[in-house]
């Protein structure tokens, strides 16, 4: 029998920080106390907060035990849609760590920090360049408050010019960020049909498209994974009312050094570090999302704003028009020493080919399962491809148990359940650093798990059965939810 | 290029799969006006040991802990990571893992994030922590906005003693929405007038740092007791958790809200970011609460594990009717917190937190005996503030020279308080150093 | 999900496009949701539901359904002023799930306009309605 990748591991069982632990133990070398004591007023103190006291073999045997208990890129593929779960090369964690980057503290004066300057500076030039927009802001701390930043933009720019308008076009594709960064700005939200080939329509937004909406949020390549083609003609349309285009960048790693952002229209894009450019996610964070805009935008752009003179660097917040900050500071450096690093390491020809590669693995993929899943768009995709469960719907089997079962294979589940305008979309975006034979073993699991499903679907419901937990209780955690121990 | 993994071969055999001729044939149906015209003008790429030579450069034009003897808070705090830490925070599988949207293969992260939510809440005195938000900033501002959605009021009263780049991003949050906000000021003796609140109505929440921006220590109770009794709720904030070790929690001197900055948990300074907004609040709140909860279940055999729950509040749920936009936060950072607080125990913390008093306060005393007085006379926990005179300028430059950064100006966020200098000393500083610092400045 | 047939839905109430039921007796309106809801909204987590003395016209929405992955807006099928509200949904929401029509029961109103009645569908034009949606 052929083995997968999927096997138990090493699991051993580890309890709560709290369950564990001895009063008076410690696991951290105290500094010596060469200074007096000093006496506290009872009425400020306390005991202190109720930790536990454990040595450091308790911490270091807690934590290496819980990391085993996780999946990472560094384990295996992560075919997750719109999240580009690419490799996090190490030299990047390398230099994020190095004591001159760690150790320096935010306020520093100007000439004692040009060479972290140096490098913010540098790496907005090159976030520019690849995304082929005027100027950019390093600053907010993700993706969403990248896209809250661009709506702040633009309603900087429109209360400028005198209305401030109320609503904002977005498609029906959109990840649930766009509206909800909408909303925080004020801004009513008018959901735009993509058409039938899932792409947005002209047609569909001029008929929306007035003097009262600021503008539209894109996402292209879209969350179908299709290029908007039509994006020119639509930008043309906003722009003709006096709106704006803002294009959700997180699917940038299908266009790196082939297509130009400003060129199709787009007036404001955020990045995702973590996604585009292999930093790692964490587990959730922290991330980093840019902002890049074109120059009518610039004065608006969150203070304060790195720029350079004869070779020095400086920070000024001497831009009256500037929607203010976003961040106490200047946002996640140790997250752009990555960035920085990535881009320095791969250079111009090997962006591109990443792209391309990303593309080419994504059609690969699509082109091997397209027989056994229903796939709603059969055509080219790019970075990224969603197929649905509509052929299993007869077994009475759900995507989610099919994903759930792609576990017990050793694969972590692609993104589900999204875009919403497929009904039981299976969203996957294998990126370019899975190899043909991590993808191969990736497409025999699938079509493995569809057999499956006809034959004997009792594997996929009671799936996954390989991991450290079963399905767990969901609906139990948010009815009586229990969130502290 | 080690990490694109196909060879060419492979690529054909791809290529004949996909139905494509080449690589660019896959992008036709990008429209030509679409596209560059030009090859990306970037950098050609470096070696592994080119680039290691350019970082070492910047990092090496930057002046940091190793090499200078920093005496700089404000809201960025340098303070001894253990080994532990640092080796901890290199497995692969906390810092490549995903958002543990599929538990089964995230107990790691999630047990690892439950105990941070747990050991947070426990040091803020109140019931329920999330995730983490970006940083203290964001923090605040999104415990503004919902203390307004809890009382369904649109004004605010904040600090002029709360970090002023905390005040700055609050009215960046709020400048779009209905809600205002308004600044109330300090007292003589570095804390806040709570004669600022009398005359105030409809107000949603009042906002106090504590410590504050000049490392005063608030009367929280005062505040809570009168904010409750105008119908508003208590957000009390702080840059520096560690005064938690040893001060009476927000949570039990009344705050329905804790925010701020865990940067000192752990989490290297690296330039102001990324840092660890923690954000804490009672039951009663939950379900207004921003950001990512763990929940604590059991699976078919019974065994413990955990979930993300409550998603219900967030974007990729609820959309434009979402407790916030918030989808990426610090987690990383949030476990970073979770395993300092694990190494320091109760007794570890208590004993580090009375040293950061210990010191500073001997830097405090030594500087007040050689002519440098304290401005504000409020009980502080690590930082304080100087009164040195328009002519220490030029001195603090000097002393640039000599790899000693003393002090933070306070002239560009408070006027008024021009030839101020906010002081911080960690348990980072021996005694030695602030001799060394007091002889300097008196020279 | 269950197939109509499968589903319950009694008589002795009137229905809404949106799925909510409304029974009148004692001069109130009884309020609260069909099986066929409950079905699609699935397992239950939590209801948010207004306070006793507020008041909504026909169509507002009067608070919130949720189960883990959706939140459902539950809409006033009259217009009316809240005078009960079933308190033991908080602790308990799954009731929803094990029975719509009895102890699932969301809130009592005082309806405002006796009229707005005749715009409720009666049993067989909601199956009717139903239908169609599959």
């Amino acid at each position: 029998m052929k083995e997968t990748i999927g096997t138990t591991g090493l699991i051993l069982n580890e309890p709560l920080l709290w369950e564990k632990g001895c009063n008076g133990r410690i696991g951290y070398s105290l500094p010596r106390q060469d200074v007096p004591s000093q006496p506290l007023n009872a009425e400020w103190v306390c005991d202190g907060p109720d930790f536990p006291d454990l040595s450091e073999v308790d911490v270091v045997r807690h934590y290496t035990r819980l990391s085993q208990w996780n999946y990472g890129v560094d384990s295996g593929m992560y075919p997750l849609g719109s999240c580009t779960m690419k490799y996090n090369p190490k030299t990047n964690e390398r230099q994020a760590a190095l004591p001159g980057f760690t150790g320096a503290h935010p306020l520093l004066p100007e000439d004692l920090c040009q060479g972290t300057l140096e490098l913010l500076y540098d790496l907005q030039q090159y976030l520019a360049e690849i995304t082929g927009m005027d100027a950019v802001s390093l600053q907010p701390a993700a993706g969403a408050q990248g896209e809250f930043t661009g709506m702040l933009l633009i309603h900087a720019f429109h209360k400028s010019k005198g209305n401030p308008r109320s609503k904002i076009l977005v498609p029906d594709t959109a990840h649930g960020t766009n509206p909800a960064s909408a909303a925080l700005c004020g801004y009513r939200s008018v959901a735009v049909k993509s058409g039938a080939e899932g792409v947005l329509t002209p047609e569909t937004v001029a008929q929306l498209m007035d003097e009262e909406t600021a503008g539209i949020m894109i996402t292209n390549p879209n969350t179908l994974g299709l290029f908007e083609r039509h994006v020119k003609e639509i930008a043309a349309i906003v722009h003709g009312k006096g709106g704006l285009v803002y294009c959700d960048g997180a699917n940038m790693n299908a266009l790196m050094g082939i297509v130009d952002m400003a060129a199709i229209g787009i007036d404001v894009l955020h990045l995702n570090l973590h996604k585009t450019f292999s930093t790692p996610h964490g587990g959730g964070g922290p991330g980093c999302g840019p902002v890049c805009v074109r120059e009518h935008l610039e004065p608006f752009l969150p203070n304060p704003r790195i720029s350079q003179k004869n070779g020095k660097f400086s920070l000024s917040e001497g831009f009256p028009e500037s929607i203010g900050r976003l961040h106490a500071f200047f946002g996640n450096v140790g997250v752009m020493i990555k960035a920085f690093s990535y881009i320095l390491s791969m250079g111009p020809d090997h962006l591109k080919k990443a792209s391309q590669l990303a593309v080419l693995n994504a059609n690969y993929v699509k082109e091997k399962l397209k027989d056994l899943f229903y796939l709603p768009h059969d055509v080219w995709c790019m970075h990224e491809c969603v197929f649905s469960d509509k052929h299993q719907v007869a077994y009475h089997v759900t995507t989610l148990d099919m994903v759930k079962r792609l576990m017990d294979y050793g694969f972590h589940p692609p993104t589900i359940y999204f875009p919403l305008v497929v009904s039981g979309a299976i969203m996957i975006e294998p990126t370019e650093t899975e190899s043909k034979e991590n993808l191969d073993a990736f497409i025999e699991a699938m079509r493995a798990i569809a057999k499956e499903a006809k034959e004997n679907p009792g594997l996929l419901k009671s799936a996954p059965t390989r991991c450290k937990v079963k399905r767990l209780d969901e609906v139990a955690a948010a009815r009586r939810p229990c969130l502290t121990g | 290029m080690r990490y694109l993994p196909h060879t060419d071969e492979e690529i054909s055999e791809m290529l004949k799969v996909a139905g494509a001729d080449s690589l660019e044939d896959l992008f036709t149906q990008i429209p030509k006006e679409c596209c560059r015209r030009l090859r990306l003008a970037l950098p050609e790429a470096k070696t592994e040991w080119e680039l290691n030579a350019h970082m070492d450069r910047l990092a090496g034009r930057t002046a940091s802990a190793a090499q200078w003897k920093n005496y700089m808070g404000a809201g960025s705090y340098e303070h001894y990571i253990p080994a532990v830490l640092s080796y901890l925070m290199g497995r692969g599988e906390f810092v490549t893992s995903y958002t543990p949207y599929q538990p089964e293969i995230s107990q790691g992260t999630l047990q690892g994030i439950y105990e941070y939510q747990t050991l947070a809440a426990r040091l803020l005195g109140l019931e329920v922590a999330n995730a983490s938000m970006y940083d203290g900033a964001s923090a605040l501002a999104e415990a503004l906005l919902m203390a307004c959605r809890i009382t369904r009021k649109n004004r605010v009263l904040i600090s002029r003693a709360i970090h002023p780049h905390f005040r700055q991003v609050a009215h960046t949050y709020f400048a779009p929405t209905e809600h205002e906000t308004e600044e109330f000021p300090f007292l003589e003796n570095g804390t806040t007038d709570i004669a600022g609140l009398s005359g105030k109505s409809d107000l949603a929440a009042v906002a106090i740092q504590s410590p504050n921006f000049f490392g005063c220590i608030e009367n929280l109770k005062a505040f809570a007791d009168k904010a409750h009794e105008m119908g508003a709720l208590l957000i009390t904030t702080f840059t520096e958790p560690l005064a938690y070790g040893l001060l009476k929690s927000p949570g039990s001197l009344g705050a329905d809200i804790a925010c701020g900055e865990g940067q000192s948990l752990g989490i290297p300074q690296s330039f102001g970011g990324p840092g660890l907004g923690m954000f804490a609040t009672k039951m009663a709140y939950v379900r207004n609460m921003p950001g990512r909860l763990i929940g604590k279940t059991a699976d078919p055999d019974g065994k413990r594990g955990f979930v993300l729950t409550l998603s219900t509040r967030e974007q990729h749920i609820r959309r434009e009717k979402a407790t916030s936009n918030i989808c990426t936060n610090n987690s990383l950072c949030a476990l970073s917190a979770a395993m300092y607080m694990a190494v320091l125990g109760k007794t570890g913390l208590r004993a580090l937190s009375q040293l950061n008093i210990d010191k500073s306060a001997y830097l405090r005393d030594r500087l007040s005996q050689k002519g440098f007085p304290q401005a504000f006379t409020a009980p502080n926990f690590n930082e304080f503030t100087v009164k040195a005179g328009p002519e220490f300028e030029k001195k603090r430059r000097s002393l640039m020279d000599k790899g000693i950064i003393a002090g933070v100006p306070l002239s560009t966020y408070y006027p008024e308080l021009s030839g101020h200098y906010l002081f911080c000393v960690t348990e980072t500083k021996t005694k030695e150093d602030l001799e060394t610092l007091v002889s300097e400045m008196t020279s | 999900m269950k197939s109509i047939e499968e589903l319950t839905f009694p008589e002795d109430r009137l229905y809404a496009t949106d799925h909510e039921w409304a029974r009148f007796e004692n001069g109130g309106a009884k309020i609260g949701i069909s099986d066929y809801a409950q079905d699609q909204l699935g397992d239950i987590v939590y209801v948010e539901l207004p306070s006793a003395g507020k008041a909504f016209k026909k169509g507002e929405v009067f608070g919130t359904v949720e189960s883990v992955k959706a939140v459902s807006e539950l809409y006033m099928p009259i217009g009316g002023e809240v005078t009960a509200v079933n308190e033991t949904l908080a602790d308990s929401p799954e009731r929803v799930n094990q029975s719509p029509y009895e102890d699932g029961w969301m809130i009592v109103v005082k309806p405002l306009d006796p009229t707005e009645k005749e715009g409720l569908m009666t049993l067989p034009a909601y199956l009717e309605m139903l239908k169609g949606l599959a």
